[in-house]
Formats: C-alpha cells, sequence, structure tokens
C-alpha cells in the first residue's frame, strides 16, 4: 500500500505568551518553538504501521518554508520513504482551500492508494485540507478517524462523532482520510534517528512545478481572507489566588473547606 | 438572501446544534430582510420539521431511505443538487463531526467560500464576516469571504444560544429526493458504543481533572493522591487519553464525557472549547496552571498561577492536615 501523508510544521502557542504581531494579521512567531502538527504525528505513524504491516511505501509531503525539512527529516527517521517539499513566494497568504489546490497539484499524478492527513491542524483549526483535497482528487473521504482496518480494496474506519459514539464506515480505495489523535501511539525519534536521514534528498517544488500560476494560490487563489486577529477580551476571569505555591495551596484548602467541598 | 440551515440529527433525536444555527440565522435574517430556511434529509424524521418550522420560513424535508444514516456523500449529493437551485446567499452547517465530513468537500464541488468552526457571524452592509478562535483559543481571527456573495459556514457548537419563543411557523415542503443510486464507495456500517468503564465520572461530586501538564504518565499517581485527599475522583483531557495515560472513560469534553460536579478541579488543563464544553456547568471550578493567559481561568471561579508540581502535594498535605482538625 503506497501512502501519501500531509503534514505541517506549526508553532507550539500551549505555554506562550502570544502577541498579534505588526500586520495585525498574523501572530509574532518570533519566540515560538515549532514542531509537526499533532494530528499529522499521529496520520504518519497510521501510515507507517500500515506499511510495516503489508508493505508499500510512505511519503510525507508539506507545503512550507526551508524550516519545514526538520519535520520531513523526523517523518523519514520514523519511516516515511520520501519526502517532497513545496515552496514559493506566491504560496504566502493561501487559505485552506488554496493548500488543498496546492497539494491536489502536487499529488493528482503520483500513484498512491491513499492520502492520509491529520483532521485538523493545532494552529488555525479549520480541518478543511483533507475533504477538500478528496473532492479535488474526486475520492472518498472520511474525517475524525480512530481506526483504520484494511481489507480488500478498501478500508474499514472508524470515525469519532460526538460524546464517545463512533461510526464504522467502508470506504473503498484509494481514499483520503483524516485522522484523529489518539488513534496509536507516535513513536518518538532519536537524535541519532534524525541524523541518519540528513542527507536523504528532500525534491522541493514551485508553483511551476505543480502547473499552478499565481492566480491559484496565495491571497489571490483563497476563498478566505484574514481581516484582523485579535486577543480575545476576557470577561470576568478567576479570583487569583496569590503567595507562593504553598501559600496559595493554603489558601484554597481553606475556600474548599468553607465551601464543604473536602470529602 | 436566503439562509439555509441543514438540521442535523442522530439515532432519532433532532441535535442541539440545528436550533442553535436557527437562532443565529433569525439574527441575520432580521438585519438583512433575510428568510431562514431549514433542510431536513433523512429518513422517519417528519416530526423534526414540526420543531424546525417555529425556527424557520420554510423547512424542506427530502425522506429517502439512503438518507437514514448520515453518509457524507450521500448528503453532499442532495445539498449541492439544493443549493444550485436554491442559490441561497448563506449556508449553515454544524461544526460537529458530521459537518466536517460534509462541508468542506460541498464547498469545493459548488465554489463556495467556507469559514468553519465559527463562533460567531457579523454583518455589516452585505458583507458575512466569521469569529472563530485560533491557537487553541488564545487568539480570535475575523475572517472575511472576499467579497463573494454568497458563502458556506460550519457553526462551533453551543456557541450560539437557542432563542426562546420563537414561533415563525414555517410551511413544511416535501421534496422528492434526487439520490438515484446507492453510494457504494463509503458505506455506514454501523454505530460503536464507547465501553463502559470501572469508575462513571458523571456521577463523581469532586472531579480533579487532570491535563497535559502533568508531562508523563509517572506523575499522575500524585493527582491521584490529591484526588483522594480530597474525596473524589480522577477526571482528564483528551491528550492524557490519547497517550494512553488514563482511560477513555476518564475524559471529559466534547469527544468524552460532559460532568456536572460540585467542583471541578482543573490541573495542567488549558481550557480548549472541546473541554470546557463537557466541564462548564460543573458548580464550581478552580484551575492551576502556570500560564497567566491559559483560557481556563476565564472559565474558572477561583485560579493558581504556578507549577502544579509544586501545587499539588502542598494542597494534598494542607487538605490532610484541616481534614485532621
Ligand atoms: C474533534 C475534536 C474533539 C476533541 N474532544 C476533546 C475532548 O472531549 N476533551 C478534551 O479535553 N479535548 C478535546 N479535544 C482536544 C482539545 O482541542 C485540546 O487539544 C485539549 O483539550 C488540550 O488538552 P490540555 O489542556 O490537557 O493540553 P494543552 O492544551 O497542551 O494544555 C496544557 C496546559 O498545561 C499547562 N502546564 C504545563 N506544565 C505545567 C506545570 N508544570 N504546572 C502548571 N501548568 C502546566 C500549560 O500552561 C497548558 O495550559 C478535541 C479536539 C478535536 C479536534
Amino acid at each position: 500500500m503506497d501512502i501519501i501523508v500531509c503534514v505541517k510544521r506549526v508553532p507550539d502557542t500551549s505555554e506562550a505568551d502570544v502577541k498579534i504581531d505588526g500586520s495585525g494579521k498574523n501572530i509574532d512567531l518570533e519566540d515560538l518553538t515549532f514542531d509537526i502538527n499533532e494530528w499529522d504525528n499521529y496520520a504518519i505513524e497510521e501510515a507507517i504501521l500500515i506499511k510495516e504491516k503489508v508493505g508499500g511505501t510512505v511519503t510525507a509531503i508539506t507545503m512550507g518554508p526551508e524550516e519545514s525539512n526538520e519535520v520531513l527529516r523526523r517523518c523519514m527517521a520514523k519511516g516515511a520513504d520520501a519526502a517532497i517539499r513545496l515552496t514559493d513566494d506566491a504560496f504566502e497568504g493561501s487559505d485552506g482551500y488554496a493548500i488543498a489546490r496546492i497539494l491536489h497539484s502536487a499529488i493528482k499524478d503520483l500513484s498512491f492508494d491513499a492520502v492520509f492527513l491529520g483532521a485538523q491542524a493545532g494552529d488555525d483549526g479549520y480541518g478543511v485540507v483533507g475533504p477538500m483535497l478528496a473532492e479535488m482528487l474526486g475520492l472518498p473521504h472520511a474525517t475524525l478517524i480512530t481506526k483504520v482496518d484494511l481489507e480488500d480494496g478498501k478500508v474499514k474506519v472508524h470515525r469519532e462523532l460526538e460524546g464517545g459514539l463512533e461510526e464504522v464506515v467502508d470506504i473503498n480505495l484509494p481514499a483520503v482520510l483524516g485522522i484523529q489523535t489518539g488513534i496509536n501511539e507516535p513513536r518518538y525519534v532519536s537524535i541519532m534517528g534524525i541524523r541518519k536521514v540528513a542527507k536523504k534528498e528532500i525534491p522541493v517544488k514551485g508553483l511551476a512545478d505543480i502547473g499552478l500560476s499565481a492566480d491559484d494560490v496565495g491571497e489571490a487563489g483563497s476563498k478566505t481572507k484574514i481581516e484582523c486577529m485579535y486577543i480575545p477580551e476576557v470577561g470576568e476571569v478567576a479570583e487569583m489566588i496569590e503567595g507562593s505555591p504553598d501559600e496559595a495551596a493554603a489558601k484554597l484548602a481553606q475556600i474548599l473547606k468553607e465551601k464543604g467541598l473536602m470529602g | 438572501m436566503e439562509i439555509l440551515v441543514l438540521a442535523e440529527h442522530r439515532r432519532g433525536e433532532l441535535r442541539e446544534i440545528s436550533l442553535e444555527m436557527l437562532s443565529k440565522a433569525k439574527e441575520i435574517a432580521d438585519k438583512t430582510s433575510g428568510e431562514i430556511t431549514a433542510v431536513l434529509l433523512g429518513q422517519g424524521v417528519k416530526d423534526f420539521a414540526d420543531t424546525l418550522a417555529n425556527y424557520a420560513n420554510k423547512v424542506l424535508l427530502i425522506e429517502d431511505p439512503k438518507l437514514e444514516n448520515f453518509n457524507a456523500e450521500a448528503y453532499q449529493k442532495v445539498l449541492s443538487a439544493l443549493i444550485k437551485e436554491r442559490n441561497p446567499a448563506m449556508v449553515m452547517i454544524g461544526h460537529t463531526a458530521f459537518g466536517m465530513d460534509l462541508a468542506p468537500a460541498l464547498a469545493v464541488e459548488l465554489d463556495l467560500p467556507l469559514a468553519t468552526d465559527c463562533m460567531d457571524l457579523e454583518i455589516d452592509g452585505d458583507s458575512v464576516f466569521a469569529i472563530r478562535q485560533v491557537y487553541s483559543g488564545k487568539v480570535n481571527v475575523k475572517v472575511s469571504f472576499s467579497g463573494a456573495k454568497k458563502c458556506m459556514v460550519t457553526m462551533r457548537a453551543s456557541a450560539c444560544q437557542i432563542a426562546e419563543d420563537m414561533k415563525l411557523g414555517g410551511a413544511i415542503e416535501t421534496v422528492d429526493s434526487p439520490l438515484t443510486e446507492d453510494i457504494d464507495y463509503k458505506i455506514f456500517s454501523g454505530y460503536e458504543e464507547a465501553a463502559a468503564g470501572e469508575v462513571d465520572i458523571t456521577q463523581a461530586d469532586i472531579l480533579v481533572g487532570v491535563g497535559r501538564g502533568i508531562g508523563d504518565p509517572d506523575n499522575i499517581p500524585m493527582i491521584e493522591e490529591l484526588a483522594e485527599a480530597i474525596g473524589g475522583v480522577v477526571s482528564c483531557s483528551r491528550p492524557v487519553v490519547d497517550k494512553k495515560w488514563l482511560p477513555k472513560d476518564r475524559q471529559v469534553g466534547t469527544s468524552g464525557k460532559t460532568v456536572k460536579p460540585k467542583l471541578y478541579l482543573a490541573v495542567g488543563i488549558s481550557g480548549a472549547f472541546q473541554h470546557l464544553a463537557g466541564m462548564n456547568g460543573s458548580d464550581l471550578i478552580v484551575a492551576i496552571n502556570k500560564d497567566p493567559k491559559a483560557p481556563i481561568f476565564a472559565a474558572a471561579q477561583y485560579g493558581i498561577v504556578a507549577d502544579l508540581f509544586k501545587v499539588v502535594p502542598a494542597l494534598k498535605d494542607k487538605i490532610n492536615e484541616l481534614k485532621g482538625a
């Protein structure tokens, strides 16, 4: 089974003091650390697990600047056979639709049995690229997948619904599958492992290589536009219990006792 | 302008998102002298049409055994035919497991701009703007549809309030299903219920919710000790389950359980909307997080900004001390 996995490098903002940059349309990325999108990490793992079981190849593909190579190398260190990076100044400002279009142009002539993606990216969280790409490729798709079982010419997948419920769906291959977190246990890659693939060549493709024009991509090729970003005003926030950790803990214990919240 | 809202139902129940979206559609319709059309697809769902009629100027009902269970491919075929014919200014779908599978492909087929997971919609003249969250709720973004006259949006569950006393009395119109053949390349084969665990967190009066901030499964016992001291049970956020540090039946949130304890003590949880949706009905929420900007503090009544590894053991000791006193 030959699987293409689309991955994205995203900033980790979980503990960061996020600020809006001078354009007002993006966050200040300067002091942030980056990593593979959490969902994509499960997608690449699932593809490699399938390859290890039934054979075939895994190709990781990303749209992004040179720094994204580190994410592709991480995928190769885990077991991906090849990687492709799509980059062009014209890609700047692409929305999910334009990104799906870029990915579509890059992979439509490749041979594959499935395309895996994370169900969404942790930065902007639109979750549109997978199903849009499927529509452009004319392939069936499913998203929020928590289990993939291969059968003859098709896959049986579990889709996560709300409240712990799942649905089971049979999909013919080739198909586009959006992977949900928790589907597997992504392997750890050591620095040594990454060093081993440091010399592997990563082909780079630009606008002309994938047969698109500047009007198809970037802001011109996008259907939505960011007007502004802002830090939301938090209305009422918690009463902060001040003091050293010990003092704060003591005050909280007292509050809980007074409220009768102590078994 | 016509606002077309796709009603959502599952296993014989109309889902709340349907009325939430229709209530939001009413606000927009009032500002734009628009008309609301609810679309109801399924089999044996006529009863829902009566409820929807209160919230819409018109209900389009399409019944077909092929639409009995949700299948994005079948829904897409029916909706694209309907939308091409009616040409609505706005199509509204839920940002649910159902809408996430359906909307993006439908938008591409119809060449409509799409904004997903919207919390709110703003109208300025004839322009629509979507307000959504990015970076796990730390930043908001205002998105436009680049001047397009028509758009599609998916709305976040619980983001809009269901309007009270809506009595639009819309007419129910039955439309023939345009589906001619079975869809054999994507087949729904059944539901699978989550297995019941040994502890039912929905029954606990006190929950200590642990998040990714715990860092390592070896640190979970520290949380269990705190829970024991306070007479509560340990629950968790999704990443803790994804990493197999705790079983799925402990997960609180949209894809886990909804809990309403007397006390929810959130430790190392950032407060993503999918988590908040499962616990913001708790009587008292207390959060311990080292990031003062963590969204959880906006949901909590009390907060401690500090390293959980310092606060949790101290809190356990203090509680034991007070209990002994
Ligand atoms: C379809 C879908 C369904 C989902 N369903 C759910 C769901 O049901 N439930 C759910 O919880 N999530 C759900 N999620 C995931 C959700 O979006 C968030 O990713 C998740 O809730 C984040 O969990 P967290 O707060 O534990 O982790 P993070 O967001 O990583 O936050 C960790 C927090 O710990 C703090 N921290 C770190 N170290 C320390 C320390 N030493 N001391 C104090 N604080 C520290 C950090 O400041 C941070 O705020 C869902 C997502 C999707 C797409």
